[in-house]
């Protein structure tokens, strides 16, 4: 996924050139590289004690245009690393054209200081990949520009602090004994990691240092920096696993292990890209600790409400969304965000994202500012989305800048349901179907009511039990009284 | 020393005689030689005289054994005395061309031997076949083979680029053992084979140079021949402080066997064997480290393709490496240790660290196998075990002269330590002794690491020929082209890879041709055939390839060079080294 870089804002480019490692007596290689475009976006401490020159020397290293018609560029490899000292002429990247991969040299010295655009993914001819710092100093300023810099959909690019997080929690999973490993190993406590471990931690940022060998003589395997960076093991263990059956039944057939084995005749679809963000959306929220409380609505007025209104292009999915965020507007924290733990962010507006099924895949588009547009632009404004998601052209900012998720499987006869929240927002609303429910009153009369069950999952580190209870139940009264909706 | 036939007998008997009445000899051959023994013959030999007509390479013989024998004048009357003297040339030969050494290199020489019409005999001293066959470029091929097949499966990425399925690929590791196994035994008697039909005689046992012409085969038997190969060979070279068991620290000799895959293997060394290993143990599951003790992975390899080897070979596999370190110390493992590894700087020599893994390969080089070779008794001294050699393989004395009719090809002379370069040196030598003065061009000897995907080069590689263009004061040109922009390459989805050539845009000269890429080590002998026929660039890109066929990276590669030169002389002269 060539992750959008509209952040772009560059400098013009000036001393644009590019040069390779020996001359390339084919094609007609034009352009540009490493313009020397120097600013201070951050005011530093350095550069005040520097009398003639304040400005900080940064300069941004764009992906070079290797060919006429080369518009977009994919970094095969960094040849240099985060912190590595470059000197004028020396490799830094290798990009892939369309017709070979190139060798991009520097023609500065200095250091390189980040990696805006990781191994493997490409980036649009002139964006910024990576910033190279003249001094030490400047390092750290780098990074923190690079970090504005990484787009918010690539979870690889340079973050604030993401190790602690990730590796944390798996121990806490796995559990392994304490130090079972130990006593082979005399001497110093020594990490010892085999080679592909070190890559995969590499990979995964992963702190090598906090993961626990479970190895031979207590070595980092890869499995063991998976189960720290919470991934499934790759399946290319299974080969060696299945050298190992050959070992000791050496007339048996070899085969992998650590995977079930596939039941014959079954057949492998890989993921669509929107089916891949899905599983990831859907791993990544096991890592927030939610929970679920359900309230029975009665409908009735609700039903007559949109039996009024249909005829003007009212939807139900409107009519839900309008509500929920109503009662949203009285209980902001079920519309807050949990930012890494440690803060409640409260948005400043409410957007409904609605989960709809299409063809092969699950999007949300968004209703936002549902708690402002009155009942009609909602229901127009619903149509416009679906017709969009229908013809898989929602923008980004279209599907995921909701603040609250609602879904709704009454349409299925489903009574009851539980939802899983999609990572960045504080609540989703499960909504099952209204039924005609024989009901006692407090007289102990009888009576049927049209009643449907709606189950919130939230997330607990922001919204505590009470905060949910409140809010369902001003959900609850705004639906059975529901004349405030078409205000 | 030179042989006795000036004295008094006219210089043309015993030679010529020995040659071409090769029937009246044969009974003899494996006599031992004494004086009436040695009477007899000269006897025979004077009777057979008129009976055969001298061949013209006969002729060559025994003016070139005249001419140096004037020079010795003061040796012969000594020599003559003491004919069953061992620091004595024989008058008499059992055969034309004695090869010490069976391996790919003898083997080579016997057959183009035989082809000229020399008597030959080849002694070996454990199989025929020497390390090629054995223990070397054979065997390695059948687990390459299994690694490449291993990694094709694997790549689902790659299989799904081309719709195929494939549900998990495991092996069996002794499977792949015995196919290496067999491959070897089966190389090993079709070369036994070849030598016997045509007539070479197979001598078993450790060959000794007891004095000129002249070697003692096993324990006792002594055979005399009028030339001379050494042959020996090489065996894998274990610096001081490695301790090999054959188990957890081993060398390519007991790789080969593939009794084990380890999880984890360092491998000591990252040239063609460390390189070849790294890929069959990674296809297979293991894990690997690399010590180099240069700064740099593929030290052996031009710059710019090392550097893409080690992007495709190294980095996105399960490897990681040291480099500018020595291995100092290693240990097997034992006592439930693991074999531990240390490292020093290879410049400051300062302890650096410690490796602990499952085991280590040591593929540090070759040394030559010369030990016990009698040597000493016509005054050679080897030079770190490697016999010295001019360029026409001609064995050089502690003194610095030639030693007249000996000859060292292949590992033993460490010129060049592949075994296809041991045998055209052993063709060379005989063109040499049957008249022909040649001079083998080594520029023009391909080399190629079987790979996933396969290296392969040629000639200079391109800091050797700038090297050589400053001091020799021309120009330098250099021309790539990239295996993505072939169609076959593309349609076996095998895009990477990359050739490059090194040439003079003056006169369209080939300098070096280096290949990475699919099938990259069948693809280079078009260029090591233009280099050693002398074939100039704007000759060769006029030839036709069929399409689409990888060889067309070629094609394209000659195309792109841009030579002033459009005109070819119209003789063009190999380039000798």
């Amino acid at each position: 996924m060539a992750s959008s870089f509209s952040f772009l804002s560059r400098p013009p480019f000036s001393n644009a050139s590019i040069s390779f490692s020996s001359s390339l007596s084919s094609g007609s290689l034009q352009q540009l590289f490493l313009p020397s475009s120097s600013y201070s976006p951050f005011p530093s401490n350095n550069s005040a004690r520097r009398i003639l020159t304040v400005r900080s020397k940064i300069r941004e290293i764009f992906m070079p245009a290797l060919s006429s018609t080369m518009t977009e560029g994919k970094i095969v490899s960094w040849v240099k690393s985060e912190g590595d000292r470059l000197s004028k002429g020396e490799s830094v990247v290798v990009v892939e054209s369309d017709k070979a991969d190139m060798d991009v040299e520097t023609f500065y010295d200095g250091i390189l200081a980040a990696i805006v655009v990781p191994e493997g993914e490409s980036a649009p001819v002139g964006s910024p990949i990576g910033l190279l710092a003249e001094t030490e100093e400047e390092i750290a300023e780098a990074r923190a520009k690079a970090a504005s810099k990484s787009p918010p959909s690539t979870p690889k690019a340079v973050t604030p602090s993401p190790p602690p997080p990730i590796s944390s929690p798996a121990p806490a999973i796995a559990q392994p004994p304490p130090s079972p490993a130990k006593p082979v190993s005399d001497g110093p406590m020594k990490i010892v990691a085999t080679p592909f471990a070190k890559k995969l931690a590499k990979q995964h940022k992963v702190d090598i240092d906090s993961v626990v060998g479970t190895g031979p003589f207590g070595r980092i395997t890869p499995a063991d920096v998976e189960a720290a960076a919470g991934i499934t093991p790759s399946k290319s263990m299974g080969t060696n696993a299945g050298s190992k059956i050959a070992e000791t039944v050496p007339l048996k057939p070899a085969s992998p292990v650590t995977a079930p084995p596939p039941i014959p005749g079954s057949t492998v679809v890989p993921f669509t890209t929107m089916q891949a963000a899905v599983s990831k959306n859907m791993v990544d929220s096991l890592s927030v600790p939610t929970f679920r409380v359900g309230y029975p609505v009665t409908t009735d007025a609700l039903d007559a409400l949109y039996e009024k209104v249909k005829p003007k292009g009212v939807t139900m999915t409107a009519l839900l969304a309008k509500a929920a965020a109503m009662a949203l507007v009285q209980h902001p924290v079920a519309n807050a965000t949990c930012k890494e733990g440690k803060s409640f962010t409260y948005n400043s507006s409410i957007n409904i994202a609605v989960a709809v099924a299409i063809d092969g895949g699950l999007i949300t588009p968004v209703l936002q500012d549902a708690d402002k547009l009155d009942l009609y632009l909602l229901s127009e404004k619903w149509k416009e989305l679906l017709k969009k998601a229908r013809a898989k052209q929602l923008q980004p900012n279209e599907y995921n800048s909701g603040t609250f998720t609602l879904s709704n499987l009454g349409m299925f006869g489903v009574d009851r349901f539980d939802a899983i929240l999609p990572p960045g927002q504080g609540a989703i609303m499960a909504v099952g179907a209204s039924k005609p429910t024989v009901v006692a009153d407090a007289d102990g009369f009888f009576s049927v009511k049209s009643k449907m069950l709606v189950n919130v999952t939230a997330d607990h580190r922001i919204v505590y039990g009470a905060d949910l209870a409140a809010f369902l139940q001003t959900f609850a009264k705004t639906v059975e009284n529901p004349e405030s909706l078409t205000l | 020393m030179q042989s006795s036939l000036s004295i008094s007998v006219s210089p043309h008997t015993s030679l010529t005689v020995q040659r071409s009445n090769r029937n009246a000899l044969e009974p003899l051959a494996f006599a031992p030689p004494s004086k009436p023994l040695n009477l007899r013959f000269c006897g025979l030999t004077r009777e057979a005289l008129g009976l055969s007509s001298l061949r013209r390479n006969s002729d060559s013989f025994r003016f070139r054994l005249s001419s140096s024998a004037r020079v010795r004048r003061a040796d012969k009357f000594f020599v003559s005395a003491s004919l069953s003297d061992n620091g004595s040339p024989p008058k008499t030969f059992d055969y034309d061309l004695l090869i010490v050494g069976a391996g790919v290199g003898g083997h080579g020489a016997a057959l183009h031997a035989v082809e000229k019409g020399l008597k030959t005999a080849i002694i070996e001293g454990d199989v025929v076949g020497g390390t090629c066959v054995n223990r070397g470029c054979v065997p390695s091929k059948a687990l390459l083979a299994v690694s490449g097949r291993m990694r094709e499966l694997q790549n689902d990425h790659h299989l799904k680029a081309l719709g195929l399925q494939v549900s998990a690929a495991g092996y069996d590791r002794q499977g792949v053992a015995d196919h290496a196994n067999n491959l070897a035994s089966k190389i090993r008697n079709n070369l036994t084979n070849s030598m016997k039909a045509l007539g070479v005689d197979i001598l078993t046992g450790f060959g000794t140079i007891l004095g000129p012409q002249k070697v003692k085969v096993g324990s006792d038997k002594v055979v005399t021949a009028k030339d001379i190969i050494i042959a020996t060979g090489s065996i894998p070279f274990v610096p001081k402080g490695i301790e090999v068991d054959g188990k957890t620290v081993i060398t390519s000799d007991h790789a080969l066997k593939l009794e084990s895959v380890p999880d984890w293997i360092a491998i000591v060394g990252s040239g063609y064997i460390g390189l070849e290993f790294s890929d069959v143990y990674t296809a297979l599951g293991s894990e690997v480290t690399f010590i180099e003790a240069l700064d740099q992975l593929m030290p052996g390899f031009d710059p710019e393709i090392g550097k893409l080897a080690q992007r495709v070979l190294i980095n996105p596999r399960k490897i990681d490496y040291h480099t500018g370190v020595f291995a100092t110390k290693i240990t097997p493992a034992k006592d439930g240790k693991p074999v531990t590894i240390e490292l020093i700087d290879a410049k400051t020599k300062e302890p650096k660290d410690t490796l602990e893994v499952d085991a280590a390969l040591i593929a540090t080089g070759r040394a030559p196998f010369t030990h016990g070779l009698g040597l000493e008794n016509i005054n050679v001294a080897t030079q770190r075990g490697f016999v010295p050699v001019d360029e026409r393989m001609r064995v050089i004395d502690s003194n610095g002269n030639l030693v007249p009719h000996l000859y060292c090809i292949g590992d033993a002379n460490g010129k060049m330590m592949l075994a296809h370069a041991a045998s055209a040196q052993g063709i060379s030598v005989v063109e040499q002794v049957t008249g022909r003065d040649h001079v083998l061009n080594h520029l023009s000897i391909p080399a190629a690491c079987f790979t996933h995907p396969e290296i392969s080069m040629v000639g200079l590689t391109e800091p050797q020929a700038r090297e050589k263009a400053e001091k020799e004061g021309f120009e330098i040109s250099i021309a790539k082209t990239s295996f993505k922009a072939n169609t076959k390459a593309l349609a076996e989805n095998e895009g990477e890879g990359l050739a490059k050539l090194i040439y003079r845009p003056d006169n369209g000269e080939i300098l070096g041709v280096h290949i990475f890429g699919l099938h990259a080590a069948d693809l280079i002998h078009e260029a090591s055939n233009a280099i050693a026929l002398g074939t100039r660039i704007q000759d060769i890109k006029l030839a036709v390839h069929a399409h689409p066929t990888l060889s067309e990276v070629l094609d394209e590669l000659f195309k792109s060079a841009k030579v002033k030169a459009h005109v070819s002389a119209p003789v063009s002269e190999p380039i000798a080294v």
